[in-house]
């Protein structure tokens, strides 16, 4: 089967994408998010105990 | 009893409901079958509407002068105190609405024979927004504007109630049997009834803290 | 609690414990994300390739190996959130509270990906982007009681406090979402007709079935390593003044 084939998705190629697309784009966002988070406070964190500690 | 001196809060329940009614016509056409058809749900959601205005009156005074800590003091168990609350609420805020139900009938040409289901449905069915409102007020009594949020928590808790009531007057307008929707009413009111008190004073005791 | 060994007792004791439970999961997390990908390759290789094409709705049918998954993700974590809740409750188990706040904006986006996939599929079967179809409208429903969790959380500033009144919603909540799935079906009926919503396949075939479960399980592993690298993020808010958070630091810096 050509990648072209593939991709049209017997004329539903839009449909089909989009919603695999979406999917994807929500799931990763939401592990990627808490993950960003965390090391941005984890930074924050480390700066503030090194100046109490001065 | 303290809630009939504030006629201003039993008043502005009614004006809103009567209000909101008269927008429909206002804004969709005065044409009589499409009002008439629309009459069931547009004088529900009103309702609706109009009750999740005055939940607001429902614990947030006793909030900001100190009763609740006051009622937690007291001897009887908190879910009585609550739910008594809750029955004065409807008294001052549902009762009205029932009394004014057939003027808004009148307006949006409900048929005859649906009258008596709509006085049914609104007996049954506003202590039970009065009670589902008061979890809701009870978890935002302490936020600063915790109306939006308080609608947003209570209105998907308010569809079950909002498709049998209306889905029975309109039922009734078209002359079919509406005994089902009736019974499932007063199956959730007096689950309500029964359920409701307790996570209420929970939520309660934790907004004052 | 005395009908539960010691030894598993203790294990919980111990996992409950802040510290242990973020190193416990990250331990975990590498290994669920192993799992994930191999399950997630298996499911899309078999969903949008090997399957069948289905020969009333053409290809768009593959939309459902993610649409289905999505909508019983949306259900299952709202479950859990309720368990959780009532855990956190009666036992006041702070890592109850932590996973609860950390599975609900998971629980949303499930939600949300099953309207969006929902609303996908269906427009070239209905010609509309939507409709007031009984599943769609119980997923409507479902997204604003998730967003009234979240929302409530963030707006009470204690957030001990917050974990319990969220607690308490979810309780309330999942009483109604039997309520809202069996009186919106009944409503759907009422203002539709009889018609059988093409979403759901009478009798489903097992070349189908198969990349159907194998979505269905990746998203549950999925969703267990989200709901830990929120739950890591939630105990280093809550617990960033504690010990271990300072041992912690120490160790990375």
């Amino acid at each position: 089967m050509s990648l072209e084939i593939f991709l049209e998705m017997g004329g539903y190629g839009f449909y089909v994408w989009t919603a695999y697309g979406v999917t994807f784009l929500v799931l990763l966002i939401n592990i990627v998010w808490p993950i960003v988070q965390r090391k941005n406070l984890l930074r924050q964190l480390l700066i503030r105990q090194k100046r109490e500690q001065k | 009893m303290l809630a009939f001196r504030r006629r201003a809060e039993m008043a502005n329940p009614i004006f809103f409901f009567v209000l909101i009614v008269t927008m429909f016509p206002l804004a969709i056409g005065a044409q009589p079958h499409l009002l008439q058809s629309m009459a069931p749900g547009v004088i529900w959601v009103s309702a609706l509407l109009a009750t999740l205005l005055s939940l607001d009156g429902l614990f947030r005074s006793d909030f900001d002068d100190g009763s609740i800590e006051q009622m937690l003091l007291s001897p009887q168990p908190l879910s009585v105190l609550v739910l008594g609350k809750i029955i004065a609420h409807w008294l001052v805020t549902g009762l009205p609405l029932i009394l004014i139900a057939p003027l808004l009938a009148l307006f949006l040409g409900l048929p005859e024979q649906a009258r008596g289901t709509l006085w049914l449905t609104l007996i049954l069915a506003t202590p039970l927004l009065s009670l589902i409102g008061a979890i809701g007020v009870a978890l935002t009594v302490g936020l600063r504007r915790g109306g939006m949020i308080l609608s947003l928590l209570v209105l998907p808790l308010y569809v079950p109630v909002l498709i049998f009531a209306s889905s029975a007057v309109d039922r009734a307008a078209g002359g079919l049997p509406v005994s089902a929707q009736l019974n499932i009413l007063l199956a959730m009111l007096l689950a309500g009834l029964v359920l409701i008190p307790l996570p209420t004073s929970l939520a309660l005791k934790m907004s004052i803290n | 609690m005395s009908i539960f060994p010691d030894s598993v007792g203790r294990f919980f004791h111990r996992t409950a414990s802040p510290p242990y439970f973020y190193a416990l999961a990250d331990r975990f997390i590498p290994w669920l994300t192993g799992i994930l990908l191999i399950l997630l390759a298996a499911g899309l290789v078999d969903g949008l390739y090997l399957a069948p094409t289905d020969y009333q709705q053409g290809e768009s049918y593959r939309i459902m190996f993610i649409h289905v998954p999505a909508a019983w993700m949306s259900l299952f974590i709202y479950v859990l959130l309720a368990v959780m809740g009532g855990i956190a409750l009666v036992w006041r188990m702070k890592l109850a509270e932590v996973m609860l706040v950390a599975s609900a904006p998971i629980g949303a986006g499930f939600t949300f990906i099953a309207l969006v996939t929902g609303s996908l599929w269906g427009k070239p079967m209905w010609g509309t982007w939507w409709v007031w179809d009984a599943r769609l409208t119980f997923e409507l429903i479902l997204l604003f009681q998730y967003l009234g969790i979240i929302s409530l959380y963030n707006a009470i500033e204690d957030k001990r406090s917050a974990a319990r009144a969220v607690a308490i919603l979810a309780l309330v909540g999942v009483v109604n979402v039997p309520i809202i799935h069996y009186s919106v079906e009944w409503w759907s009926t009422l203002h539709q007709g009889p018609t059988v919503t093409k979403m759901d396949k009478p009798s489903i075939h097992i070349s189908m079935l198969i990349p159907l479960l194998l979505m269905a399980v990746a998203f549950k592993v999925y969703y267990l390593i989200a709901a830990l690298q929120n739950a890591k993020l939630e105990l280093l808010k809550r617990e960033s003044s504690s010990q271990w958070v300072k041992n912690l630091l120490e160790k990375s810096a």
